[in-house]
């Protein structure tokens, strides 16, 4: 933006704080996992109160309505201003940048600049287009009294996902239970375990290579685990397309040996397993390439339509705040995505014993998370690659293609999305 | 009529056939909805409970002193302390050390295959009550409850006009605009939606309740079924009215519309379930909380990464249970009512 | 309305005669203009006045919308607005309809279409039949003199009312792996079944709820229809000693004929357009095996990231094209048949 534009923005700024007649609405989409809404809408009681010439409103919808109805809203002009998502590069166009308001652009690209950088249009792109809520992290979690009954030794740190898969299939043979492992049915878990495997996603150039040799074998070892019961594939094969499903309740229920899960079970898995069984995450097992899992996280994204930018910025600038972020993210129970508090531990959480230690292995694994796993996360049509892979993989797994037609149907639609996003 | 009872011989084979199938039909219809109201107020617990009981037991709690909060209460099955019933402090490993309330210093260490936890009887409302409390209930049920009647009133206004013209006039043009409301139903809904919000949204209709309401008043069902009612009222009954200079508004409201009160009421009650039940459609044409409707608040709780059951259950339970309500009070005149339209 | 308000309490008098007063001040509002109206419309051309507002709605959020969509079947690209759309000609037809072989989707260009389509075709062709021949069981058993008939009516009806998801729910709960389904079976001594996980279990479970969730509304319109047909043209059979089955084929069906055809047309519209509960119930899976063509439309152009509006347009409209077709196609039948 050109400084004068900067300063024409300032100024109405100030324009706007000298008359809190004019009070700004801010309205907010907000969907939760957990708590985070609730919690939002606690501590923007105290922003108002601040701020008295800002009146923000948190409408709490269901997470369908943000993947579904919010493009639409959006490219018809009846968008909120601010919106928790999770897919960005889609709506990337609607998106505002706020560097021209923040008082300390360099404070946020210090702090949130891993995960502001997926905001972004490509490199070049220096742009702050939301706060992100949480660093998620997929990682592994497992249950420590089934080792125990069977009497297998946990594999130790470095331990591969072959390593794992003999050791899960030995307890589960040994405590009876149908299988060892389950994954949440989502491309996006099934990436860490392929990127650990040698898989790149990209060709040097940056265009999507999504199909190559790490990512075969890794597809190949799911299916083989699928076929001789080592991972339950009812988790996949139960639904088509690329919708999501969980596989918490069978890990609750005692009969998985590990979960291929991720940061934001945290709560759930404090709650209601409590000490039903010793639980444990056991961060991301290693391939030949690396030992990732993959990041990701919501933000709070300004959107352009916004009349009253300059509060939408000061309003996402008011919870970047050290003190303020670190109260938002221990109400919530995520890892924060600012780096020094993540690094500093200034976050208190008021955890079990078992809690704690879970939050120490998340904050462990997402310290681990190998560069192509942030540049796969950060991709604008990532959703693209994950999609297909879950819907292609669980066909394959239900045996209704072979695993190169599975490869093959991939590689396809990820380039038809492609070439259909690129029609303009 | 086929195989009516005779009479003479009392039961003969036939009604034992049907009474049995009656029968089954209706464990068949009201059993899975019943298990669902059971299952919606278990606590999570219970719910993950396999083999399931029919019954919400949940495990006994109880306090020790000296430990903070309640602690769950296992009964012993085996070894010296067969029969005891304790309280359990922590659990390590496959052991587990567990005490009395009588004499809290003693702990005993028990293996976990030796503890089999005591039930009670427990209803777990807060699963209700969690829901409820989390947004103004009273809001979005008075959201739904208008958008159900105005548009019911709407429905049934703008349908009969449709009706009695189609039904009563002959008038250039009739057939085909017959024919072309009937065509729309083999459109589904679901792939007009997008145009649809382009158009509510070009009209300003979005974000307001009549952003739901005016799409849904005419519908072809009700055109249909209440234009073959009135093709059954005797001609004769407006032409004696005309000879008393009524004019045409008055005789569709002063006597054509009471006559089809039965077809109304049927239209009524689809109306109302229709408008009730609609999920997408307010989904997308409503994004703010103050206009939401009861099923959009309730589902405002899925989330990206999880399912919770006993949420979900509580939320179904609470979005049938209207319509449950009117059924259970208005049944008679529903069935008849849907009978004596369904086909003349 | 009707028989509903005669109750003998004063108040629900009062309440009555207070909702007449209102409905005759209301309804009576128009009175005059629709006077002046008629004044000046001869014939039947005031017919047009009276369907008029349903013509509106219709044309603003029926028919408009089909034309936008056709407009998005011939442009491509991800944009929503209409105006942004680049023109692509017959590319979204030509790329739904591209097969090597159409009995394998895998060889399809759109293989999820055809997924959609072969299972559309399975599902409507054996759940009609069923629903029909259980609707019409259903009817003929309430029409005997059975005790407590409106309440097995009533019974039967009453899953019409409840809303797609809420049905899918209600299922899914039953039939989960560890639902009480598998519970029974288990305590019976039996092996459950992971019912929704596999293809030939999901499959009939789609079209079992779906009958479940529907049968109550066409057993009520064929019931109508037997208790129409005239007790003394039974009499005379009766005293021919003819046998019930005879009775039932030479008497019964024929007279049922037209509420058969009713129930088979909306039963067929309703059947082709197949979505919500089973997209609940079963997400489409396992693997492909209950995805429907609706659902691959809402997929393709609604939940995906990337919107195809372009292939889910041009998908509808076939699959709108195809209904009216056969709905044509049946009711000229039933015209020719009818005396």
């Amino acid at each position: 933006m050109p400084k004068r534009d900067r300063l024409v923005a300032l100024a109405a700024g100030f324009v706007c704080v000298a008359c809190p007649a004019l009070a700004a609405d801010i309205r907010i989409a907000c969907y939760s996992d957990g708590n985070e809404c609730p919690s939002q809408k606690e501590m923007s009681a105290q922003f108002m109160k601040e701020n008295p010439d800002v009146n923000v409103i948190i409408d709490e919808v269901p997470y369908s309505a943000i993947l579904q109805s919010l493009p639409v809203q959006l490219a018809a002009g009846n968008g909120p201003d601010i919106g928790r998502i999770t897919a960005f590069g889609t709506l990337e166009p609607y998106f505002l940048d706020m560097s021209p308001y923040l008082k300390d652009a360099a404070y946020w690209n210090k702090e949130f600049g891993k995960q502001l950088a997926w905001l972004r249009n490509g490199a070049q792109d220096q742009g702050i287009y939301g706060l992100p809520t949480q660093t998620t992290v997929t990682a592994a979690i497992v249950n420590k009294s089934l080792f125990e009954q069977a009497n297998v030794p946990l594999p130790g740190p470095g331990a591969s996902w072959d390593d794992w898969a003999a050791a899960v299939d030995k307890v589960a043979k040994a405590t009876k239970l149908p299988y060892g492992m389950a994954w949440d049915r989502s491309g996006h878990r099934f990436a860490g375990p392929a990127i650990s495997y040698g898989a790149k996603f990209f060709k040097p150039d940056g265009t999507p290579d999504v199909i190559d040799d790490g990512f075969k074998t890794m597809a190949g070892k799911f299916l083989a685990w699928a076929k001789d019961g080592t991972i339950d594939k009812d988790v996949w094969v139960s639904s088509s397309g690329g919708g999501y499903r969980d596989a918490f309740s069978e890990f609750q229920n005692g009969q998985i040996v590990l979960y291929y899960s991720g940061s934001w079970q945290l709560r759930r898995l404090i709650d209601q397993i409590g000490d039903g069984f010793d639980w444990a995450v056991v961060g991301n097992p290693c391939g030949p390439a690396a030992c990732t899992g993959m990041p990701g996280g919501a933000s709070f994204v300004a959107f352009k339509e916004t009349k009253n930018p300059e509060a939408v910025a000061r309003y996402l600038d008011w919870f970047a705040q050290p003190q303020r972020y670190a109260e938002l993210m221990s109400r919530t129970g995520n890892i924060p995505a600012h780096e020094g508090l993540r690094a500093d531990g200034t976050v208190k959480y008021d955890l079990s014993p078992a809690g704690t230690a879970a939050m120490q292995g998340f904050v462990a694994a997402a310290a681990k998370l190998s560069p192509a796993a942030y540049r796969l996360e950060g991709y604008k049509y990532n959703f693209q690659i994950f999609n297909p892979t879950a819907a292609r993989l669980s066909e394959a797994i239900a045996g209704q293609i072979t695993l190169d037609q599975a490869f093959a149907r991939i590689a396809q639609d990820v380039a038809d999305a492609l070439a259909t996003a690129a029609k303009k | 009529m086929l195989a009516a009872r005779r009479g003479r011989s009392g039961w003969d084979w036939t009604d034992w056939a049907s009474h049995f199938y009656l029968l089954l039909g209706v464990a068949l219809m009201f059993g899975p909805v019943l298990w669902l109201f059971v299952s919606s107020v278990k606590t999570q617990a219970a719910l993950d409970t396999f083999p399931p009981t029919f019954l919400p037991w949940e495990q006994k709690q109880a306090t020790l002193p000296g430990h903070a909060g309640a602690l769950p209460v296992f009964q012993i099955m085996a070894g010296d302390r067969a029969g005891q019933s304790l309280v359990q402090i922590r659990r390590i490993g496959l052991e587990a050390q567990l005490a009395s309330p009588d004499d809290p210093a003693k702990i005993a260490r028990v293996p976990i295959s030796q503890l089999r936890p005591e039930l009670r009887l427990h209803a777990s409302w807060s699963n209700y009550t969690d829901l409820l409390r989390k947004f103004d209930f009273g809001l979005y049920f008075l959201n739904s409850v208008f958008i159900t009647v105005v548009a019911t009133v709407l429905t049934l206004l703008v349908n009969s006009m449709a009706a009695f013209a189609l039904s009563k006039y002959r008038f250039k043009g009739r057939e085909p605009v017959f024919l072309v409301m009937l065509a729309t139903l083999t459109i589904p809904p679901t792939i007009v939606l997008v145009p649809n919000y382009l158009i509510a949204s070009a009209l300003g209709l979005t974000n307001s309740l009549w952003g739901v309401i005016f799409p849904a008043v005419a519908t072809p069902t009700g055109v249909f079924m209440l234009r073959q009612y009135m093709l059954t009222l005797p001609d004769e009954i407006l032409e004696a009215a005309r000879m008393d200079n009524a004019s045409e508004w008055r005789i569709y409201w002063r006597i054509v519309l009471p006559l089809s009160a039965p077809a109304l009421a049927v239209l009524a009650i689809f109306s109302v379930m229709w408008r009730w039940n609609d999920f997408l459609w307010p989904m997308v044409v409503l994004s703010r909380s103050d206009v939401f409707t009861l099923p959009i608040a309730l589902f405002s709780f899925q989330g990206d990464l999880q399912t919770q059951w006993q949420y979900l259950l509580a939320m179904t339970a609470c979005t049938l249970l209207p319509v449950t309500l009117i059924f259970v009070f208005l049944q008679r005149y529903v069935t008849q009512g849907v009978a004596s339209v369904g086909v003349k | 309305m009707g028989a509903g308000f005669h109750r003998p309490a004063a108040l629900g008098t009062l309440i009555a005669r207070a909702l007449g007063l209102l409905y005759g001040a209301v309804m009576g509002l128009p009175e005059r203009p629709m006077r002046a109206a008629q004044a000046r419309m001869r014939g039947g051309r005031l017919g047009w006045l009276f369907v008029a507002p349903n013509l509106l709605v219709f044309g603003v959020f029926t028919f408009l919308p089909i034309v936008i969509d056709f407009w998005y079947a011939l442009t491509g690209g991800a944009q929503l607005l209409p105006q942004d759309r680049p023109y692509v000609g017959a590319e979204n037809f030509r790329s739904l309809l591209a097969c090597a072989n159409y009995l394998d989707p895998t060889s399809c260009e759109r293989d999820l279409f055809w997924y959609g389509v072969w299972n559309t075709l399975k599902f409507v062709a054996i759940q009609v039949t069923l629903m029909i021949v259980f609707s019409l069981l259903t009817a003929l058993v309430l029409n005997r003199r059975i005790v407590g008939r409106g309440f097995y009516r009533a019974a039967f009806f009453y899953p019409v009312l409840l809303s797609p998801v809420v049905v899918a729910l209600i299922w899914k709960w039953i039939l989960q792996r560890n639902g009480i389904l598998n519970a029974t079976i288990q305590g019976a001594g039996g092996n459950g079944v992971n019912w929704l996980v596999d293809a030939d279990w999901a499959f009939f479970w789609s079209i079992f709820v779906s009958i479940w969730a529907h049968m109550g509304f066409y057993t009520l319109i064929l019931l109508a229809g037997l208790q129409a047909i005239p007790a003394d043209i039974y009499e005379a059979a009766e005293m021919d000693a003819a046998s019930p089955w005879r009775r039932f084929r030479r008497l019964t069906l024929p007279l049922l004929t037209p509420s058969l055809v009713v129930v088979f047309i909306l039963g067929m519209i309703r059947a082709v357009q197949i979505f919500d509960e089973v997209y609940v119930l079963t997400g489409g899976g396992p693997g492909t095996a209950t995805v429907y063509l609706v659902q691959f439309i809402y997929q393709t152009g609604f939940a995906a990231g990337v919107r195809q509006y372009g292939l889910a347009a041009a998908g509808s409209l076939l699959l709108a094209a195809a209904l009216l077709l056969f709905t044509l196609l049946q009711l000229r039948g039933l015209k020719r048949g009818a005396p």
